[in-house]
C-alpha cells in the first residue's frame, strides 16, 4: 500500500507548502503588498537636488562627531543636561511611587473590579498618549519650564510601569501567596509577604530600564518648551552649530550607556 | 577506509579531551564507541568531520587527510560522511522533506538550495528514503510536530540522502525510551548493511551496543581502553573503561534482552 | 543571624546595626536628592501660572469642543503619509538591521575583537537617540518633508531591531546548525537553513512590535517638520485652532488604537 504511494509520488517534484495555503488569497497579499510600496514610494516627493546639496552638510555633521565641541557652548549645554537629570530622577521617583498602587490595582487576581477598572483606564489613557503631545498640553496649560516636563515624564512612567507591574503581579505564584493568607495576614501583610518578594526583582529592572527612557525621553521634551537639553539641541541645529549638536549627542549616547550598565548591575544584584 | 592517526585535542581550558588516538575502520565495519561521559565520544566524533578542530594528529579518509584539507575541499569531504545527532537537531521550524533535503546542501548550489528547487532525483531518492523509515506521509509535516523516534529517523533520512561512505553517529538513542532506541538501532545497523557503510556510533549504553554492532571500542579519558568483539566485555573491562560498579547485572540483562528479542 | 542581646534575652532582626545604618544613610541621601531636584523645579516655575491651571485647563476644554468634526477632509493625505513613515522607515530600518545583527551575535560575528564593538557602537547610538532629534538633524541637512521624517523612523529603529534581533541570534540551538554544517553546507546555506528558520519568528515579532511602536512615533514628527499629521497638529497650535487641534488628537489616537490592534493579531498569528 505504501508502496503504492511512493511510486504515484516519484518522478513527481516537490515544492514546499506555501505559508498561505490559499493561492488566491496568497497573491492578493503579495500584489497588495507591492501595491502598496510602489503606491507609498510615489507619494513621497522626495527634492533629490535638495538632498543632494544637503550631502556636504551630512558629511559636515559626521566630521563633527571626530571634533565635537563643549566648550563654547558649555553653559548651556550643562544647564540643559542638569535639567533633564533633573526632571528625570524626580519623575522616575513620582512615577514609580504612584504606580505601584495603580498596577496592584490593575492586577485583576488582587483587586476588586471597580478599583481594577479605575486603574486599568488609567494606564490605558497614559500609554494611548505620546509623551510628546502630553507635553504639548501639560506647557499649554502649566507654562514653559520643567514642570510640564516632569509631569509629562511621571505620567508616562506611570502607564508603562503600572501595566508591566500589574501583568507580573497577575502571573506570580499563587500557591506562595495563598500560604501567607492561610497563616491569617492582613491584606497589607499579604501584599507584603505573599506578593511583593515575587514581584521585587521585575520591579526593579522595569524601574531602571523606565529610568533609561524618561532620560531618552526628557531629551526631546525641550522642543515644545517643557525643559531639558532639547532646547539646547535645537538651537544648536537651527544655528547650523554641528560640532555642538555633536557634542550634545554625545553626552546623551554616554549618558544612556552608564544607565544601562548601571541598571545591568543592579539587576543582576537583585536576581 | 577511515584511519586516525595520533588524533589529540586539546580544549583551550588546558582539557586533555583526545590523547593520540590511533583507530582503523575498515569499509562497511560498523563499530560501536562506549565509555563514560566526559571520555572524548563526542569530542572524537566531531574532530572526524572537523565540527571540533584537532589539535593534532591525522584523519585519512581513504588516504586523505581531512586535517589539512582547506575549507572547500573540506565541504566536499564532509559529504562523505553523513552525522546523527543525539537530540536529532532537526531545524525544527522547516518540514520533514526540508530537513532530509538539507542533506543534500553540499551538492547543489546556494539559490537553488535557498528557493528549494533540488534537482528531480534528489527529491526522488527523498521519498524513496523516508518511504523506507516509514514517515512518507509526513513529507510535509513541520519538524516539530514529530515525535522523538520520527525526528530520528528523519535525521537518518538527512545523513544517507548525503551519499556517505561513512556514519558518523552521536548518542542516537539517548532521548529516546528503551523500545524506540531499539528500534533506531535496528534500523541504523541495517541501513548500514544494506549500503554498505561504515559507522561510528557513539553511545553510552552498554547493552544495547552488544545487541547490535560486531566490534565496540572503548574509551577512557581520551584514550582507546578497549577494541574488539562485543563478547569480550566482561565485567573487568567494564571495571576499566567505567570504573568500579557491579557488571554482573548489565550483561545478564543483555542475555534476557535476547531472549525478549528472540520471542517478539 | 543578627541577634542583639539586650537584658540577657535575644532579640531577632532582620539586619545588623551596621546594615541598617547604611540602609538608613541610603534613604535620607535619596530624600535629600529627590528634595533638591523638586526645588530645582519649583524654582524655575512661574506659580502663578501654576494655581492658574485649572481655569485656563477649562479654558482650553471648552474651546477645544466639540472638535471640528468636518476638518477631516483635510486630514487623509497627513494620514496617508504618516502610514508611509512608519510602514516604509520600518522596512528600511529591517534591511539595515540584520546585517548589523549578525555582525554583533557573538555566535556569527566574523570578528569579536573589531567588527563587533563597531556593530553595537551603531545599535547604542541610533537607539539612544529619539527619532525627533533624528528628524531634526535630517530636516537640518536635507530639508523638510516626509522623506527626512522616513529616514529618521528607519535609522532611530535600527539600534531598536538589531538589538533585539542580535540576542535572538545568540540563543539560537546550536546543533541544528552544527548538523547542516556537518552535511557539507557553504557558509550562506548553513545560514539560510540552519540560522534563519530559527530566527524568523522573532523577527516577525519584532518587525510588527517596531512597526507599532514607529505608527506611534511618525504621528509627532511633524512636529519638528518631517511630514505627517504632526504637520497639521503643529499648525493648529500655532494658530492656537483648538477645535482642529482636538480632533488630531482624536485621529492620532485611534490611529494609534489600531496599529497596537493589528500588531497584537499578528503577533497571535505568527507565534
Amino acid at each position: 500500500m505504501s508502496h503504492r504511494e511512493l511510486d504515484d509520488m516519484l518522478g513527481k517534484g516537490w515544492r514546499k507548502p506555501a505559508f498561505v495555503k490559499h493561492p488566491l488569497l496568497r497573491w492578493v497579499l503579495i500584489l497588495g503588498f507591492f501595491a502598496y510600496l510602489i503606491a507609498a514610494f510615489m507619494t513621497i516627493d522626495v527634492d533629490w537636488g535638495r538632498v543632494y546639496e544637503g550631502l556636504d552638510r551630512g558629511w559636515a555633521f559626521v566630521l563633527a562627531f571626530t571634533s565635537p565641541d563643549f566648550v563654547s557652548r558649555w553653559s548651556d549645554i550643562w544647564s540643559g543636561l542638569l535639567e533633564s537629570i533633573i526632571m528625570t530622577v524626580a519623575a522616575s521617583v513620582v512615577g514609580i511611587l504612584i504606580s505601584i498602587p495603580i498596577g496592584l490595582g490593575a492586577a485583576r487576581n488582587i483587586a476588586p473590579l471597580p478599583v481594577y477598572m479605575i486603574c486599568r483606564g488609567i494606564v490605558a489613557i497614559s500609554r494611548a498618549l505620546q509623551e510628546i503631545i502630553v507635553a504639548i498640553l501639560l506647557v499649554a496649560i502649566f507654562g514653559f519650564g520643567p514642570l510640564a516636563g516632569f509631569l509629562t515624564l511621571s505620567f508616562a512612567t506611570i502607564g508603562f510601569l503600572s501595566k508591566l507591574l500589574a501583568e507580573d503581579i497577575e502571573a506570580m505564584d499563587k500557591v506562595q501567596a495563598e500560604a501567607i493568607k492561610a497563616s491569617g495576614a492582613r491584606w497589607p501583610q499579604w501584599i507584603n509577604y505573599g506578593v511583593q518578594p515575587q514581584v521585587m526583582p521585575r520591579l526593579v529592572g522595569l524601574s531602571m530600564y523606565r529610568i533609561d527612557i524618561n532620560f531618552r525621553e526628557s531629551a526631546i521634551l525641550g522642543l515644545v518648551g517643557a525643559g531639558g537639553i532639547g532646547a539646547t539641541l535645537n538651537t544648536a541645529f537651527d544655528r547650523y552649530e554641528y560640532d555642538t549638536a555633536a557634542a550634545i549627542l554625545i553626552l546623551i549616547i554616554g549618558i544612556v550607556m552608564a544607565l544601562e550598565y548601571l541598571s545591568g548591575i543592579i539587576r543582576a544584584r537583585v536576581q | 577506509m577511515l584511519r586516525l592517526q595520533k588524533l589529540t585535542k586539546t580544549y583551550k581550558t588546558g582539557d586533555q579531551a583526545l590523547k593520540a588516538i590511533d583507530l582503523e575502520v575498515p569499509k562497511g565495519q560498523v563499530l560501536a564507541l562506549i565509555g563514560p561521559s566526559g571520555a572524548g565520544k563526542s569530542t572524537m566524533i566531531r574532530c572526524i568531520n572537523r565540527l571540533v578542530e584537532p589539535t593534532s594528529g591525522g584523519v585519512l579518509l581513504d588516504d586523505v587527510d581531512l586535517t589539512k584539507l582547506g575549507s572547500g575541499a573540506l565541504r566536499k569531504a564532509r559529504r562523505e560522511m553523513g552525522m546523527i545527532f543525539q537530540e536529532y537537531a532537526l531545524v525544527e521550524r522547516l518540514t520533514v522533506m526540508e530537513n532530509v533535503l538539507s542533506g543534500r546542501l553540499g551538492y547543489v548550489g546556494f539559490w537553488r538550495s535557498f528557493l528549494r528547487r533540488y534537482p528531480q532525483s534528489d527529491v526522488d531518492e527523498a521519498f524513496r528514503l523516508l518511504d523506507r523509515v516509514g514517515l512518507l506521509h509526513m513529507a510535509d509535516k513541520r519538524a516539530d510536530e514529530l515525535s522523538g523516534g520520527q525526528r530520528q529517523r528523519v535525521g537518518i533520512c538527512r545523513a544517507l540522502i548525503q551519499n556517505p561512505k561513512l556514519l558518523l553517529v552521536d548518542e542516537p538513542t539517548a532521548s529516546l525510551d528503551p523500545k524506540t532506541s531499539r528500534q533506531i538501532m535496528r534500523l541504523i545497523t541495517e541501513l548500514c548493511q544494506e549500503r554498505g557503510l561504515a559507522a561510528i556510533i557513539n553511545i553510552h549504553d552498554v547493552a544495547l551496543a552488544q545487541m547490535f554492532v560486531p566490534r565496540v571500542v572503548g574509551l577512557r579519558f581520551g584514550e582507546i581502553v578497549y577494541d574488539g568483539l562485543p563478547t569480550g566485555l566482561t565485567p573487568e573491562k567494564l571495571t576499566e573503561i567505567y570504573g568500579e560498579e557491579d557488571w554482573e547485572a548489565t550483561i545478564e540483562k543483555v542475555d534476557e534482552d535476547e531472549d525478549v528479542e528472540a520471542a517478539e | 543571624m543578627p541577634v542583639l542581646e539586650q537584658n540577657d534575652t535575644q532579640i531577632w532582626r532582620r539586619r545588623t546595626t551596621g546594615q541598617s545604618l547604611v540602609r538608613w544613610f541610603g534613604w535620607l541621601l535619596g530624600v535629600a536628592v529627590f528634595v533638591y531636584c523638586w526645588q530645582f523645579i519649583s524654582e524655575s516655575t512661574t506659580w502663578f501660572f501654576v494655581w492658574d491651571a485649572p481655569r485656563i485647563a477649562n479654558d482650553i476644554w471648552t474651546r477645544a469642543t466639540p472638535p471640528k468634526w468636518d476638518y477631516i477632509t483635510q486630514l487623509g493625505r497627513p494620514i496617508w503619509d504618516t502610514l508611509n513613515i512608519a510602514t516604509l522607515g520600518t522596512i528600511i530600518a529591517l534591511c539595515m538591521a540584520v546585517p548589523v545583527a549578525f555582525l554583533a551575535a557573538r555566535n556569527t560575528t566574523p570578528s569579536t575583537l573589531f567588527i563587533r564593538p563597531i556593530a553595537l557602537l551603531i545599535i547604542v547610538s541610533t537607539r539612544s537617540i529619539n527619532s525627533l532629534i533624528w528628524a531634526l538633524l535630517l530636516i537640518a541637512i536635507i530639508g523638510p518633508g516626509v522623506f527626512a521624517g522616513v529616514i529618521a523612523i528607519a535609522i532611530r529603529s535600527i539600534g531598536f531591531c538589531a538589538k533585539l534581533l542580535y540576542e535572538a541570534i545568540e540563543e539560537i540551538d546550536h546543533t541544528q546548525v552544527e548538523a547542516i554544517t556537518a552535511t557539507g553546507a557553504s557558509r550562506w546555506q548553513v545560514m539560510a537553513y540552519g540560522i534563519v528558520p530559527q530566527i524568523l519568528p522573532a523577527f516577525a515579532g519584532i518587525a510588527v512590535f517596531r512597526w507599532d511602536i514607529n505608527i506611534r512615533e511618525s504621528t509627532v514628527l511633524g512636529l519638528v517638520g518631517a511630514g505627517g499629521i504632526g504637520l497639521q497638529l503643529s499648525a493648529s497650535l500655532n494658530v492656537l485652532a483648538w477645535p482642529q487641534v482636538s480632533l488630531i488628537l482624536i485621529v492620532i489616537l485611534v490611529a494609534v488604537l489600531i496599529s497596537e490592534w493589528v500588531s497584537a493579531k499578528v503577533r497571535g498569528a505568527i507565534i
